[in-house]
C-alpha cells in the first residue's frame, strides 16, 4: 500500500458521513426507476458464442441474477440504461464476474462438471474446474500439512508445505480428466453433461523426481502408493517410472494456491493420466516393489473388455475432442459459423483435428490455436457456411502418436458390447435443425 | 548361425548405453544442483507407523487379530446395512453381494474384486461412510469374513486372519489383464 492509498483509505474511514456506498445506492434506485418500463434492460448474450446469435436461456446460465453483492461491498449488480451517465463500481479486493455471465459447475453427489458451452480457450477458471471426490473435500491447515515419503528409500522423510515450496519449482499447463468422463442418452445434453469431467490449469509445484532424489529411492522400487488425507484416505499405486518422468507435487493452480476442491494444499499431478491417479490432499507416498491393489485400481477404475476380461492400470487418457460452439443449448442462424472446440490427448500433442459438417461423409482440417501443448487442451476452429439445411457436425482428434479418436462403433468393435464406462472417448456429433436448434446426437451404447 | 563380432560389440555398446540411461533418473535435471537440498526432516518410525495403513496383496501390512462371518453379520447389521441393505445383495447403488455367475450383472466383491486383501484395506480406511476409520481390526476382519462368505468365496466357519486372508484366490482374479492400449493408429 502506498502512502496515497493509505491516505485515501483513512479519508474514507473518517470522512463525511455520506459513504460512497449510500450514494451509489441512491443512484441505483433512481436508475432502477428510470428502467421501469424502459427498454434499457438488455438480455445478456449467451456465453461462449458470438454476439448476435440467440441463446436459449431456459435451462442455462446466462440470465443475470441481480441479487448478489461483490465481496468488496460495492454493489456490482445494478444495471444502468446508459453506463456513461453513472459512476461505475470502484476498485475492490476481489474481481467479480459480470452479472450477465454466470457459468456454473453441474454437481451430482460425487462430481461436478465444467461448463464448456460457456467457456473460451484452453484454461479452465479455477472455480469452474471439475470436481470428483470420494468422501468430500477436506479442510486442511497448511501449517499442519506434511507429506511423508517412505518405504523403499534410503531416507524416509517428511516435508512441510514450506519445505515443498523451497525446492526448485516448475510450471506446466495440462489437463486432468476423469476416466469416467462420458455421458449419453438424450438429445438435450450440453458439452458439460457429456464430457465436463476434464479441465485445464497451469499447475505449479515441485517435480516428484526432485523429492525422489532427496529421499534416495531404491533402484528396485517399481511402484509407489499415493495416499490422500480425505475421509476416504484415497489411494492409488503408480509406477515409479512415471514418478521419475514427469510427476509433480503441485501446490499452485492458475497463479494462486491450489483450490480445496483440487487438493489444497498439495496434490499429485500426473500429466495425461486418468484423473483418479492424481491423488489430491496427498499426505503419504510409499515406495514398493509391487502395486498395492487398492479398491480404486481394482473394483473401480478398471474396465470390462472382450472375452470377460477386465483391463487394469489403464493410465493414459486417449485423444478426444468436442465441439463447444455450436452445441446444445445454443441456437444458430444460416450463414457463416465458426465452429470451435477443444481437443486433447494424454499421450502427447494434438497433431490435428478434423471436422465434418455433413454427418461424417467428408472431413476437413480445423485450424489449431497456439499454444498446442503436450497433454493439454488445444483450441480448434473451423469456418463454415451453413446453408440452413439440417445436418450433423462433429470433430475428430488425432494425436502425435497417430491415434485417431474413434467412433462409438469402433470402440464397441474393439471392446465388445459389455465394455465398461471408463476411457470412453467417442467422436461427438451435434445435430443442426432447420430452425437453428442444436441438439446432441446420443450414442447407442447400452 | 553367423553373428559377426562387430555386431556383438554393437550389441554390447547398446546394452551399456541402455544401462546408463536407466541410471539417469537419479541425476539432477540441472547440472549445478546439489545431490540433496537438505529440506524436510527425517521421518521417525513413530511418524511412519502412525500413518502407514497400507496392505499389499501378499498380506504385508495386515495387523494381528481375527474375525468370522457370524460376528461380522452382527457388525454389518449395526453399521453397514443402512447403505448396503440387510444382506448386501439388495439392489442398492452400493451393492456388495453377488457371487460369480449371478445374473444381475452388477459388479461386486464376489464377481469383480481380484484380491481379498483389498476388502480389508478399503473397509478399514474408508468405512463406514459416516464414521470412516472408526472400526477396530477385529471388526474389520469380521466384516471381511462376512462379505466373503456372503459372496460364496469362503465358508461360514473360517476364522479370518493375517495368514489366511492373503491366500484366498478371488473368483474374478483370472479375468484381470494389464492395459494393452499403446497409442498409434489402433483402437483398443
Amino acid at each position: 500500500m502506498t502512502l496515497d492509498d493509505k491516505e485515501n483509505e483513512d479519508k474514507e474511514n473518517t470522512g463525511k458521513k455520506i459513504p460512497r456506498r449510500t450514494m451509489l445506492r441512491a443512484a441505483a434506485v433512481s436508475a432502477a426507476a428510470a428502467l421501469m418500463g424502459a427498454s434499457g434492460v438488455q438480455r445478456a448474450p449467451g456465453a461462449g458464442q458470438p454476439a448476435g446469435s440467440n441463446a436459449r436461456t431456459g435451462n442455462t446460465p446466462g440470465t443475470a441474477d441481480l441479487s448478489g453483492a461483490a465481496p468488496n461491498g460495492n454493489d456490482t449488480t445494478q444495471i444502468y440504461a446508459d453506463p456513461t451517465k453513472n459512476t461505475g463500481t470502484l476498485p475492490g479486493k476481489l474481481g467479480t464476474r459480470s452479472p450477465y455471465e454466470q457459468p456454473v459447475k453441474k454437481p451430482s453427489d460425487i462430481s461436478s462438471r465444467t461448463p464448456f458451452q460457456d467457456l473460451y480457450g484452453i484454461i479452465t477458471p479455477s472455480d469452474l474446474h471439475f470436481e470428483r471426490s470420494h468422501a468430500g473435500v477436506p479442510r486442511i491447515d497448511p501449517e499442519k500439512y506434511e507429506l511423508l515419503i517412505h518405504g523403499m528409500v534410503e531416507r524416509p522423510m517428511v516435508f512441510s508445505l514450506r519445505d515443498l515450496k523451497r525446492f526448485p519449482a516448475v510450471s506446466r499447463i495440462a489437463f486432468i480428466e476423469c476416466s469416467g468422463n462420458f455421458r449419453s442418452g438424450k438429445e438435450t445434453m450440453t458439452a458439460q453433461e457429456i464430457c465436463g469431467l476434464t479441465s485445464q490449469s497451469e499447475w505449479i509445484g515441485v517435480m516428484l523426481s526432485t523429492l525422489f532424489r532427496e529421499v534416495g529411492v531404491h533402484p528396485k522400487a517399481t511402484w509407489f502408493l499415493a495416499e490422500g488425507s480425505d475421509a476416504a484416505v484415497m489411494t492409488r499405486s503408480i509406477p515409479v517410472e512415471k514418478g521419475w518422468k514427469d510427476a509433480m507435487i503441485a501446490y499452485g493452480q492458475n497463479g494462486e494456491a491450489i483450490r480445496p476442491e483440487q487438493g489444497y494444499p498439495a496434490r499429485l499431478f500426473l500429466p495425461g493420466w486418468e484423473g483418479n491417479t492424481n491423488v489430491k490432499w496427498i499426505r503419504r507416498i510409499e515406495l514398493s516393489d509391487q502395486p498395492f491393489m487398492t479398491r480404486e485400481e481394482t473394483s473401480k477404475y478398471t474396465e470390462t473388455i472382450r472375452d470377460h476380461k477386465i483391463r487394469q492400470f489403464s493410465f493414459d487418457m486417449d485423444a478426444r475432442s468436442i465441439i463447444t460452439y455450436p452445441s446444445f443449448p445454443q441456437q444458430v442462424e444460416k450463414g457463416w459459423i465458426e465452429i470451435r472446440g477443444i481437443a486433447w490427448s494424454g499421450r502427447g500433442k494434438i497433431d490435428r483435428v478434423e471436422v465434418s459438417t455433413d454427418a461424417g461423409k467428408h472431413w476437413q482440417k480445423a485450424v489449431l490455436q497456439e499454444p498446442v501443448l503436450d497433454k493439454a487442451h488445444t483450441y480448434f476452429r473451423h469456418l463454415w457456411y451453413w446453408d440452413g439445411k439440417p445436418t450433423e457436425i462433429m470433430s475428430l482428434a488425432v494425436d502425435d502418436t497417430g491415434y485417431r479418436q474413434p467412433t462409438m462403433k469402433q470402440l464397441i468393435q474393439a471392446r465388445g458390447t459389455d465394455m465398461g464406462g471408463y476411457h470412453v472417448n467417442p467422436v461427438t456429433a451435434w445435430q443442426l435443425k432447420g430452425d437453428g436448434t442444436v441438439l446432441f446426437k446420443p450414442e447407442k451404447w447400452k | 548361425m553367423l553373428i559377426k563380432r562387430s555386431s556383438c560389440y554393437r550389441v554390447a555398446v547398446v546394452m551399456v548405453l541402455g544401462m546408463l540411461a536407466c541410471h539417469t533418473n537419479t541425476r539432477p535435471p540441472v547440472s549445478d544442483w546439489p545431490s540433496r537440498f537438505g529440506f524436510g526432516k527425517t521421518a521417525t518410525s513413530r511418524q511412519i507407523d502412525s500413518l502407514n495403513i497400507s496392505i499389499a496383496p501378499d498380506g504385508k501390512g495386515l495387523p494381528s487379530g481375527s474375525g468370522n462371518a457370524a460376528t461380522g453379520r452382527t457388525i454389518y447389521l449395526a453399521k453397514c446395512a443402512a447403505c448396503h441393505g440387510e444382506t448386501g445383495a439388495e439392489p442398492t447403488p452400493n451393492r456388495l453381494v453377488a457371487p460369480m455367475g449371478d445374473t444381475s450383472r452388477v459388479k461386486t466383491i464376489g464377481n469383480y474384486w481380484p484380491y481379498a486383501t483389498t476388502v480389508f484395506d478399503y473397509i478399514r480406511r474408508a468405512m463406514p461412510f459416516n464414521a470412516p476409520g472408526s472400526l477396530s481390526n477385529e471388526e474389520v476382519y469380521s466384516l471381511t469374513a462376512f462379505l466373503l462368505y456372503r459372496n460364496e468365496v469362503i465358508d461360514s466357519t473360517v476364522l479370518l486372519n493375517a495368514v489366511n486372508l492373503p491366500k484366498i484366490v478371488m473368483p474374478a482374479k483370472k479375468y484381470y489383464v494389464d492395459d494393452d492400449r499403446r497409442g498409434g493408429n489402433e483402437v483398443r
